[in-house]
C-alpha cells in the first residue's frame, strides 16, 4: 500500500476493462442494428434504420412477442401470489417441514434449467397434456415464485413483528392490519420481485425450449433465427429493444430494494 | 401480607369494579410455565407496576391483558366485563411498546392518528385528535417527518401519544423507557406522570419494569414478580420499608439479611447507623461489632460493606456530608466499627426458597 495513486489507477484500468468485458458484445449488437447491409460485416457501410420497419411487420415476431408478454405476465402473477403467501407462511408459522418448504422452493433457481425442462417436459408427456401457454407459464412460474419469495421473506426477517401487534392493538382487525401495515411495509419488496421474476420468465430459452412445443417465444423465435441464420439484421433490432425493455424494469428493482424506509429500530426483547 | 389497600387518593373509588382484574391465570410455552395461577387488581386512575427481573412473567401478563396472546387458563377482566376471548382490536386498552413499533411507512401524525382512522373517526376530526396527542407529548411540530428521522426519545413520545389518542381504559407500557439513556428515562418517568394527572378522564397505567428505582418512583402500587408468580402487592413505601420475603427485600433496594431469634430479618443499608466501637449507642437500638470489609465511594453516598463478628454481612450506608471520610476510603477498610439501627426498622421476612407463594387477598 505504498503507492495509493498507482493502484487506484491500476484498478480504475482494471475495471475498465472488466466492463468492457460485459458490455462490448452488447454495443456491437445495438451496433449493428443499424446496419445497412444483411451481411455482418466490419467495418459497418453507414448507418441505417430500414430494418426497423421490416421487423416491426415481421409477423412470425410478433406473435412470439406477444406471447412472451403473456408468459412472463402470467408467470409473474402467479409467482407474486405464491411466493408472498409462501414467505408469510415460513414468516409467521411454525410448522413440520416449514425448513423443507424454504429449500424446495429456491431450488428451481439453483438446479440446471435443463433437467427442470426435461422433468416437465416427460411430466407433461406422462400426463398427456398439450403443449400451450399454460405449459410455458408453469415452467417458468417454477423459479418465478423463487424471486418473489425471497425477497418478500427478507423483508419480512427485517420488520418488527411488533408492527402487526401495534396495529391490532390500536382497534384495526386483520384485513385492516394486512391493508394499512402489512402491505405497504413488503409493497416494494413484492414490485422488486415481481420485475426480477418478469425479466427472468422473458428471456427464459432452456426451460422453455421443453415446455413450448410448437410455439415460439421470443427468446426461442430469436434463437432460432441465428441458429438458421436467417432474419440477423431483425434479431439485432429485436434485441435492441429487449435490452432497452429489460433495462427499465431491473433498474427500478435495484432502486426499490435499496432505500426502503423500513428500518428495524430498537430489537424487541420478549419473556 | 398487606392485600388490597384502599387508596389514599380521593378519586378513586375502591367500590367499582376494577380496571383489570386477572384471575388464576396461567401460560406456559411449551413446557416453560410462564404464568402459575395469577391473581391480580389494578383500580381505575391506578399507576399500577409489574416490576420483576426477566422472565418473572411481567411482560406474558402484559400480553394476555393486551390480547397479543391467549392464556391457557384464567380470565382477564376490563372494568369487570370478561375479554379473555376477544382480539387485541376489541379490548379498550393501548400499548406502549418496547421497541416502540412504529409504523416506517407513515409519518408521525399519520401514526399517531392510525388508531382514529381504522375506528372510521372522520379526516378532520382526527388529524386535530392527533395534533392535540403530539401536543400533549411536546412534539407539536414533527407530525410530517418519518420515524426514522426521529431520535430514540422523539419515538418514545410519538408511541406514547399513539397509543393515548384512542383515550383507552387502560395504557400498558412494556419497558417503555428501557432503550434511553439514564437522564432521557428520569426525565421521561416524570413526564408520564404529568400525562397521567393531565388527562382529563385518568386513564389507569399499567407499567411493566425491571427497573426497581423506575416503579419506586412512579407508581401508585407495585406487583413484585418472580417465576410466573406475584410476590407482593404494595405501594412503593409498603414493598421497600416491608418486604414480604427475602425476594423481594433483595430485589427492590439491597437486602442486609440476618438471623434473629430464629427469625430471618432485613434492614435496609441507610438505616443501619456505622459508629466508632466504643461509640456511645442510644438505648433500645440493636448493636452488633463488626469489620469493615469494602468501602465504594458513589458520590453523594459511600457504602460500607460490614463483616459482623458472628458472621454475616451487612451493608451500611453513610451521607459523604464528612469530605475526610468520604475523600479516603481506603483508609476504612479493616477497621473495626459498630453497627446500629432501630428494632422498627427491621423487617422479620419468610424465608427464600421454600416461601409459601404469597397471594393477593381479593
Amino acid at each position: 500500500m505504498s503507492d495509493t495513486r498507482a493502484s487506484r489507477a491500476a484498478l480504475a484500468v482494471w475495471a475498465t476493462l472488466i466492463a468492457l468485458f460485459l458490455l462490448a458484445p452488447i454495443l456491437l449488437i445495438v451496433l449493428y442494428a443499424f446496419n445497412p447491409s444483411n451481411v455482418q460485416s466490419w467495418p459497418l457501410h453507414g448507418l441505417s434504420t430500414k430494418w426497423f420497419s421490416s421487423t416491426w411487420h415481421n409477423q412470425e415476431m410478433r406473435q412470439a412477442f406477444g406471447l412472451s408478454v403473456r408468459a412472463a405476465l402470467i408467470s409473474t402473477g402467479i409467482a407474486l401470489l405464491l411466493g408472498s403467501m409462501a414467505a408469510f407462511a415460513v414468516h409467521r408459522f411454525r410448522f413440520f417441514g416449514r425448513e423443507a418448504i424454504s429449500f424446495v422452493l429456491v431450488l428451481p433457481l439453483a438446479l440446471p434449467g435443463i433437467i427442470t425442462g426435461m422433468a416437465l417436459n416427460s411430466f407433461f408427456a406422462f400426463g398427456g397434456v398439450s403443449f400451450s401457454l399454460t405449459t410455458i407459464v408453469i415452467g417458468h412460474a417454477t423459479f418465478c415464485i423463487v424471486t418473489v419469495y425471497n425477497n418478500v421473506i427478507a423483508r419480512l426477517r427485517r420488520t418488527q413483528t411488533s408492527l402487526v401487534e401495534a396495529s391490532m392493538d390500536l382497534g384495526a382487525d386483520g384485513w385492516q392490519t394486512f391493508r394499512h401495515v402489512t402491505l405497504p411495509v413488503i409493497a416494494t419488496a413484492l414490485v422488486a420481485g415481481g420485475l426480477l421474476a418478469f425479466a427472468l420468465s422473458f428471456d427464459e430459452v432452456i426451460v422453455t425450449t421443453f415446455t413450448a412445443g410448437a410455439q415460439n417465444t421470443l427468446p426461442l423465435w430469436i434463437f432460432g433465427s441465428i441458429r438458421l441464420g436467417q432474419n440477423l439484421p431483425q434479431v439485432n433490432v429485436v434485441v435492441l429493444f429487449v435490452i432497452a425493455l429489460t433495462f427499465v424494469p431491473v433498474v427500478l428493482a435495484q432502486r426499490l430494494t435499496r432505500d426502503t424506509g423500513v428500518v428495524r429500530m430498537t430489537a424487541g426483547r420478549r419473556r | 401480607m398487606t392485600g388490597t389497600r384502599v387508596p389514599a387518593r380521593e378519586e378513586r373509588r375502591a367500590t367499582l369494579a376494577p380496571a383489570v382484574r386477572v384471575s388464576g391465570l396461567r401460560k406456559a410455552y411449551g413446557a416453560v410455565v410462564a404464568l402459575e395461577r395469577l391473581e391480580l387488581e389494578v383500580l381505575a386512575g391506578e399507576f399500577f407496576t409489574l416490576l420483576g427481573p426477566s422472565g418473572s412473567g411481567k411482560t406474558t401478563t402484559l400480553r394476555l391483558i393486551a390480547g397479543f396472546e391467549a392464556p391457557d387458563d384464567g380470565a382477564v377482566e376490563l372494568d369487570g366485563v370478561d375479554v379473555t376471548r376477544r382480539p387485541p382490536y376489541q379490548r379498550d386498552v393501548n400499548t406502549v411498546f418496547q421497541d416502540y413499533a412504529l409504523f416506517p411507512h407513515m409519518t408521525v401524525a399519520q401514526n399517531v392518528a392510525y388508531g382514529l382512522m381504522v375506528r372510521g373517526v372522520g379526516r378532520r376530526d382526527r388529524a386535530a385528535r392527533a395534533a392535540q396527542a403530539l401536543q400533549m407529548v411536546r412534539l407539536g411540530d414533527l407530525g410530517e417527518r418519518k420515524p426514522v428521522q426521529l431520535s430514540g426519545g422523539q419515538r418514545q413520545r410519538v408511541a406514547l401519544a399513539r397509543a393515548l389518542v384512542n383515550r383507552p381504559r387502560v395504557l400498558l407500557l412494556d419497558e417503555p423507557l428501557g432503550a434511553l439513556d439514564l437522564k432521557l428515562r428520569q426525565e421521561m418517568q416524570l413526564e408520564l406522570q404529568r400525562i397521567q394527572r393531565e388527562l382529563s378522564e385518568r386513564i389507569t397505567f399499567v407499567y411493566v419494569t425491571h427497573d426497581q428505582d423506575e416503579a419506586l418512583a412512579m407508581s401508585d402500587r407495585i406487583a413484585v414478580f418472580s417465576r410466573g408468580r406475584i410476590e407482593q402487592v404494595g405501594s412503593p413505601r409498603e414493598i421497600y420499608e416491608h418486604p414480604a420475603n427475602e425476594f423481594v427485600a433483595g430485589f427492590v433496594g439491597t437486602s442486609n439479611l440476618l438471623e434473629e431469634d430464629g427469625l430471618r430479618v432485613t434492614v435496609r443499608p441507610e438505616k443501619v447507623e456505622l459508629l466508632a466501637p466504643d461509640a456511645p449507642v442510644a438505648p433500645g437500638l440493636r448493636r452488633e461489632p463488626g469489620v469493615v470489609r469494602d468501602v465504594v465511594y458513589l458520590g453523594s453516598v459511600t457504602r460500607y460493606v460490614v463483616e459482623l463478628d458472628r458472621g454475616e454481612t451487612l451493608v451500611a450506608l453513610r451521607q459523604n456530608t464528612d469530605v475526610a471520610v468520604a475523600a479516603a476510603p481506603d483508609a476504612e477498610r479493616g477497621r473495626r466499627v459498630l453497627l446500629a439501627w432501630s428494632p422498627e426498622h427491621a423487617n422479620t421476612v419468610a424465608a427464600g426458597d421454600d416461601v409459601e407463594h404469597v397471594e393477593e387477598e381479593g
